[in-house]
């Protein structure tokens, strides 16, 4: 057997690649996105970074009405994005295959929710698989589109940060050239106005029940949704990660009813299930959504009574519910300092933050590695709600507060945002004879996302050069007059450009341009010296928020500032912060 | 043989993600199952970062929790202290002495605590503590630091040194062969 330890994203996509898929449009999302960063490199698949994910959909679904097999991938909030298109997408089909994946982020390691996607897949009434390790991303990932094939429908694959980013071994297989079907013009399926939706819409709930009638047996048979008895004492019903740290925690002394298909679920297997164990569980992260499908079938079932609507599970949380067990380890004696992500060294966002500190600004934010700027030392951010918010809401925000108010606000986006949905919230400002300033931070790169390329670069998925978006003329072409680029290392010339812009009664865009630090395309200065002849101890420099600056003894007993010469690359940022010149230049 | 436990804890970009994924394909090799749990996203952006790897003859759930680990590698002394809970009783530290202050630490709203590795030591912990970044430097470059703490592991794992060096040999890039290797030593050798 040829086998792999893989990421569970990367198995997705070579699950994928085996499944004969000819094309994918995704937006990036932790923790979806190696999914198509590992699908292009895949040459025999086309791929793109689509601007959002509801394009990302659409592509995909215009794809599979094309004939071809086809995919995207999104995170769980991405998901609300491109629900329009689901929605409607589930009630006309499909004609190639469509699998949509999308990756929830239980404990919320990096979103701003922790939302349950069952919840549009029961919804839209789109059947939806969820994987447990590497192996079955890719095993689940070829079933679901013969799946769709068959019964006419996108699918959506679960998947969580557990799976996502855990590595695990896969069997490796050829790739099954499925080709392009024929398209033959069809309004009745794919034009959904009134009178074709009522047919869909009939058609849908006898696919429904179709589905169910397949998750009680073939699915069984096919190793999607598993039985294993042991003990007739403690049943559990489970899938995805949650199942992982219920087999983990109990082994043998239950028996296990692993879903593999979570909507819909199996009417007659939950009940047979049931009938034959003492005390039955559900444990699954986040919504009671299979425990809630129990009690409307009769079955008597403990859930969320039990186990928390909240964050992340672990074995142990199954072990301290279920058993008496209890873990034994040391503790370290004393206080241990937090330590929260902070924008890196020479991160541009911190010179623009810096240089608006102390204006008294309400800071409009939004989704990207400068929302690390709402923390301490920097404190720049008023609000912060999904991709594109900080446009509209500061647009709302200052109509409510009147023009006084609109000359101490700003919104920051960085520019992959901009692109996905702050772009239509700067037209609305614009049409509606707004007065805000908009700061777009361009960085040329979809940052905390790992760098993905975007419209706004100039570089495809695949690396090739390709048109960019004008920032500046595209502000110009939806009515903003007033558009300013700015250098975030110039900490006094953004000031004063944002004081200028903030001044007028009508809209302005300011671009902060410069690349992220991280890009390999990025040449550093010298890490700065400290002259300790002239560091006074002041501390002034600390609230830049660097994280490669602090302060240390020197022999002399004088607590200096000091330059972490692994981290800094010169850019500077904490030396406008230092009014007696004791930051330098490196030499 | 039940399930063994190695926690991989530093700071982010550290380079812990690496010697995760040396390992996994080491123990994958051998014949065993393997689970590798990994964080993306923010949490990389210089915050805690942690890395679950888990081998055996059948591993169900990616993660490690408290009173778990038969080996923590600990990149960070802080990180040290805030990952020790997850050490079994009995486990094995092996902690770099780097220190890097978080944010709260730099603002002067939180202390560094003193002496972290010699309190843990204490407790009646088997540590193995070694200058991680200093060897590395020896070794070429500050980057492989990771491999450094890689070597002084592997001593704990009782599998033949000659895998690893197999498995680094066939993972890192071929320019940084020599380099890797060296820093594997000295870390075997600390």
């Amino acid at each position: 057997m040829n086998k792999a330890l893989m990421l569970g994203n990367e198995a997705v996509a070579r699950g994928l690649w085996e499944a004969g898929v000819n094309v994918v449009s995704s937006y990036p999302g932790t923790p979806s996105t190696e999914i198509t960063e590992y699908i292009s490199k895949y040459d025999d698949i086309y791929s793109e970074w689509a601007p959002n994910e509801k394009v990302a959909f659409e592509v995909a679904f215009g794809a599979a009405t094309g004939g071809a097999r086809s995919f995207c991938a999104m995170k769980h909030v991405g998901l609300n994005v491109a629900a329009d298109p689901l929605y409607t997408a589930s009630y006309i089909g499909v004609n190639g295959g469509m699998v949509c994946a999308v990756a929830d982020d239980p404990g919320m390691h990096s979103s701003q929710n922790e939302q349950d996607s069952r919840h549009h897949a029961i919804a839209s009434k789109t059947p939806m698989l969820e994987p447990a390790d590497s192996a079955e991303c890719s095993a689940f990932a070829k079933i679901a589109y013969d799946l769709s094939e068959r019964f006419n429908t996108p699918m959506l694959l679960r998947l969580s940060t557990r799976v996502s980013h855990a590595r695990s071994i896969v069997e490796l297989n050829d790739r099954n050239e499925v080709g392009v079907k024929e398209y033959k013009k069809d309004v009745m399926k794919n034009v959904m106005m009134p009178a074709m939706a009522r047919g869909a819409h009939v058609r849908v709930e006898e696919r429904l029940r179709a589905m169910t009638e397949f998750a009680d047996t073939e699915a069984v048979e096919m190793g999607i949704n598993t039985l294993e008895y042991n003990s007739t004492d403690i049943g559990i019903i489970a899938a995805g990660t949650s199942y992982t740290y219920a087999r983990e925690a109990m082994g043998e002394k239950a028996s296990y009813l692993k879903l593999g298909m979570v909507n819909p679920l199996p009417e007659k297997l939950i009940k047979d299930f049931a009938s034959k164990v003492k005390e039955l569980y559900v444990i699954e992260e986040l919504d009671g959504i299979i425990e809630a499908q129990c009690i409307k079938l009769g079955v008597k079932v403990t859930g969320k009574d039990l186990f928390s609507l909240l964050g992340e599970y672990s074995q142990s949380t199954v072990q301290t519910a279920l058993t008496e067990e209890k873990a034994d380890f040391d503790t370290f004696d004393g206080e241990i300092p937090p330590r929260p992500p902070v924008l890196c060294a020479g991160c541009p966002h911190r010179g623009l933050y810096y240089a608006l500190k102390g204006m008294g600004l309400y800071v409009s934010g939004d989704i990207g590695c400068y929302t690390l700027g709402a923390q301490a030392p920097l404190s720049m951010m008023d609000a912060c709600v999904c991709m594109g918010a900080s446009i509209s809401g500061l647009h709302g925000f200052n109509v409510a507060r009147g023009k006084e108010q609109a000359k101490k606000s700003i919104a920051v986006i960085g520019d992959s945002t901009f692109i996905h949905s702050g772009i239509t919230g700067l037209i609305d400002i614009a049409y509606n004879k707004g007065v805000s300033t908009v700061i777009v931070l361009d960085n040329s790169i979809t940052g905390m996302t790992g760098h993905q390329n975007n419209p706004a670069n100039g570089f495809t998925i695949k690396g090739d050069p390709t048109v960019a978006v004008n920032l500046e003329a595209l502000a110009r072409a939806v009515g903003i007059n007033n558009v300013v680029v700015v250098d975030p290392f110039d900490i006094e010339g953004t000031k004063a450009a944002v004081k200028a812009e903030l001044e007028k009664e009508e809209p302005s865009l300011v671009i902060s341009r410069r690349p992220c630090a991280l890009l390999k395309s990025v040449k550093h200065e010298k890490p700065v010296t400290v002259n300790a002849d002239k560091c006074i101890g002041c501390k002034a420099c600390l609230n830049v928020g660097c994280p490669a600056l602090s302060f240390t003894k020197r022999e002399n007993g004088k607590a200096l500032a000091t330059i972490d010469m692994t981290q800094c690359v010169g850019c500077g940022v904490c030396a406008s912060a230092c009014r007696f010149g004791a930051i330098e230049k490196g030499e | 043989m039940s399930v063994k436990n190695i926690l991989i804890v530093g700071v982010g970009g550290q380079g812990t993600l690496l010697a995760s994924k040396l390992m996994g394909k080491c123990f994958m090799n051998i014949g065993y199952d393997v689970k590798v749990s990994e964080v993306h996203g923010m949490s990389q952006r210089g915050g805690s970062v942690v890395t679950y790897v888990r081998y055996g003859e059948k591993v169900y759930s990616p993660v490690i929790e408290k009173g778990e680990a038969d080996i923590i590698i600990s990149f960070e002394q802080l990180e040290s202290a805030r990952w020790l809970p997850y050490l079994k009783k009995g486990g094995v530290l092996i902690s770099s002495t780097q220190r890097i202050d978080p944010m709260p630490v730099i603002m002067g709203k939180a202390e560094y605590p003193e002496d972290i590795l010699a309190k843990i030591r204490e407790k009646g912990v088997e540590l193995v503590e070694l200058d991680a970044l200093g060897l590395a430097l020896e070794a070429g470059t500050a980057k492989c630091a990771n491999i450094v703490l890689l070597g002084a592991a592997v001593r704990f794992l009782g599998i033949d040194k000659e895998m690893w060096v197999d498995i680094i040999k066939s993972t890192v890039p071929p320019k940084t062969i020599d380099v890797n290797l060296k820093a594997f030593e000295l870390g075997y050798m600390a």
